[in-house]
């Protein structure tokens, strides 16, 4: 019960075959991005920051990104409680079937989604019936983003959850807990930081999905039109506009990933 | 005898690993490996989305006739395409769907030669086999859900002409990066209509049917080609040209459904 923690052993020093290859992961990630913001150029940034088509591509993506997240979470955590908490048969079969979208191209990912809610797909074509069309809409790019977001959630939750000791549940089950209760009062609170984690990963990677997209959801500004899009066609006409969009999508990302990590991670990377 | 075999199967997957990551090193260096069977020669051809099945055909007899050579092709909207011979990006041949693409590489010197005029293609009016929405007439856009290029595209400038020029008030739904996006939105049954150009009937083999344009709101345009400055494959870039201005390029040009350019010798 002493609370001093024993002195760590030395375990020498860091061998140069780690540290150079390393380095150079490291130096191949931050050039490209240091190249675009010293690439983009200053004059005439506020014009074209506040460009109404840039701020609606903008805050399409934020709010896009969002709500894609708030759907993941709502299915994905208990998805991912059922993966790492209950034993049924097939469960591999479901964590492979979830893992798909991940390795999937995301224009397959577009296709795969037209098939289904396009105008003539299988639960697209009752929907029209019904008066409801997807693509085309704002609907779309949220289904588009939740596809392709939803598995790295799903996947990053129910590593947090297997992280946190099944004995927590048993010891709650035992006090007299549901297993209802059990996962609202304990599991879920103390993989918070992990599914925290999650959140964040899925919700950059819609910020920055475009294939599956601009394939199910098509591209027009102020509609469909999310910042990768508007940024692939700015490259087309304007590459500094390309160039102005970019630096304002690196930053957006850092600063809300800076701010999500100061806020909820620092429990778990100190 | 367990450790024997232990050992074996260490053996085994390290062998199967050290295989992997050459294969890896060598999707990430490709010259590196290209240049091992350095007597195959590699011709790099840019060409518009509407040229993909012409271009496919002409490329496998020009493979044909150039044994060793190996061409490889990206299909993708004029705009892209400049912009990438612009950022350096390694083309040998380049061939654009309109002159204002192609007069971007010109006006920045990147071409080894004046750029000519090889093909003509005319704008189309499509819907989805059997005309779902029933779309008789260019006007009928105003109450569909038609689709577009970008306007980047030369496909997208083409198809804002005709709209303005029919006096269309009604969005697109979509602004599509090029027209082969457009035609799979059409043929997919996605939009009621979309304009693309007469080739891509030709090429979507019944999943789309054109609806005519009047003459008034018809558009047509040149498609340009020209080998790009500073090609390591200049000649091998030139007998390909030659090979799309030649007769027999002239015919699988019109059975893909383009009309033969303006001029076969001169820039616009």
């Amino acid at each position: 019960m002493t609370k001093a923690t024993p002195r760590r052993p030395r375990l020498g020093r860091a061998p140069a075959y780690l540290l150079l290859p390393g380095l150079l992961g490291l130096a191949f990630l931050v050039v490209p991005l240091a190249a675009l913001v010293a690439r983009t150029p200053v004059r005439g940034l506020p014009e074209r920051l506040t460009d109404p088509v840039v701020l609606d591509a903008l805050w399409l993506s934020l709010w896009t990104a969002t709500a894609a997240m708030a759907i993941s979470l709502v299915v994905g955590l208990p998805l991912a409680w059922a993966l790492a908490r209950l034993d049924f048969p097939g469960r591999s079969l479901v964590r492979v079937l979830v893992t798909v979208p991940l390795v999937l191209p995301p224009v397959v990912a577009g296709v795969a989604l037209l098939a289904a809610f396009g105008r003539n797909g299988i639960i697209g074509a009752p929907l029209r019936e019904l008066g409801i069309t997807i693509p085309f809409t704002p609907a779309a790019v949220v289904v588009a983003h939740t596809f392709v977001a939803l598995p790295f959630l799903v996947i990053s939750v129910e590593g947090a959850l297997r992280a946190t000791s099944r004995e927590y549940d048993e010891v709650a089950a035992v006090l007299g807990a549901t297993r209802g209760r059990t996962f609202r009062r304990v599991t879920v609170p103390m993989a918070l930081p992990g599914i925290a984690a999650g959140v964040v990963l899925g919700w950059a990677r819609s910020l920055g999905e475009f294939g599956a997209t601009i394939t199910f959801a098509g591209n027009f500004p102020g509609i469909t039109q999310t910042m990768p899009l508007a940024v692939y066609e700015a490259l087309q006409s304007d590459p500094e506009a390309a160039f102005v969009l970019s630096l304002l999508m690196l930053l957006v990302s850092v600063a809300v990933l800076a701010l999500l990590r100061e806020r909820w991670f620092g429990q778990v990377v100190p | 005898m367990k450790t024997s075999s232990t050992r074996a199967r260490g053996t085994r997957s390290r062998t199967t690993r050290r295989a992997a990551l050459l294969t890896a090193l060598c999707l990430a260096l490709t010259p590196a490996c290209a240049a091992e069977s350095d007597d195959e020669q590699q011709l790099t051809i840019f060409a518009a989305a509407s040229l993909t099945e012409s271009f496919e055909e002409l490329v496998d007899r020009f493979e044909e006739d150039h044994p060793g050579v190996d061409v490889v092709t990206s299909f993708d909207s004029s705009a892209t395409l400049a912009g990438q011979v612009l950022a350096g990006a390694p083309a040998d041949v380049v061939a654009t769907a309109d002159s204002v693409t192609m007069g971007i590489l010109e006006e920045e010197n990147r071409l080894a030669e004046p750029p000519v005029v090889f093909a003509r293609n005319e704008m189309a009016l499509v819907v989805p086999a059997g005309n779902p929405a029933g779309i008789d007439d260019v006007e009928d856009l105003d109450n569909a859900d038609y689709v577009v290029c970008a306007r980047t595209a030369p496909c997208g400038d083409l198809a804002e002409r005709i709209l303005s020029e029919a006096g269309i008030e009604r969005e697109p739904r979509s602004l599509e990066v090029d027209v082969k996006a457009v035609l799979t939105k059409v043929s997919l049954g996605e939009a009621d209509a979309g304009l693309v150009y007469v080739t891509d009937v030709v090429a979507a083999e019944g999943d789309v049917e054109e609806i005519p344009l009047p003459p008034s709101a018809s558009e047509t345009t040149d498609d340009l080609i020209a080998v790009v400055r500073g090609s390591d494959e200049a000649e091998l870039a030139q007998e390909f040209t030659e090979l799309v201005l030649s007769p027999e390029g002239g015919r699988v040009l019109e059975e893909a459904g383009f009309q033969p350019g303006r001029d076969s010798d001169s820039s616009p």
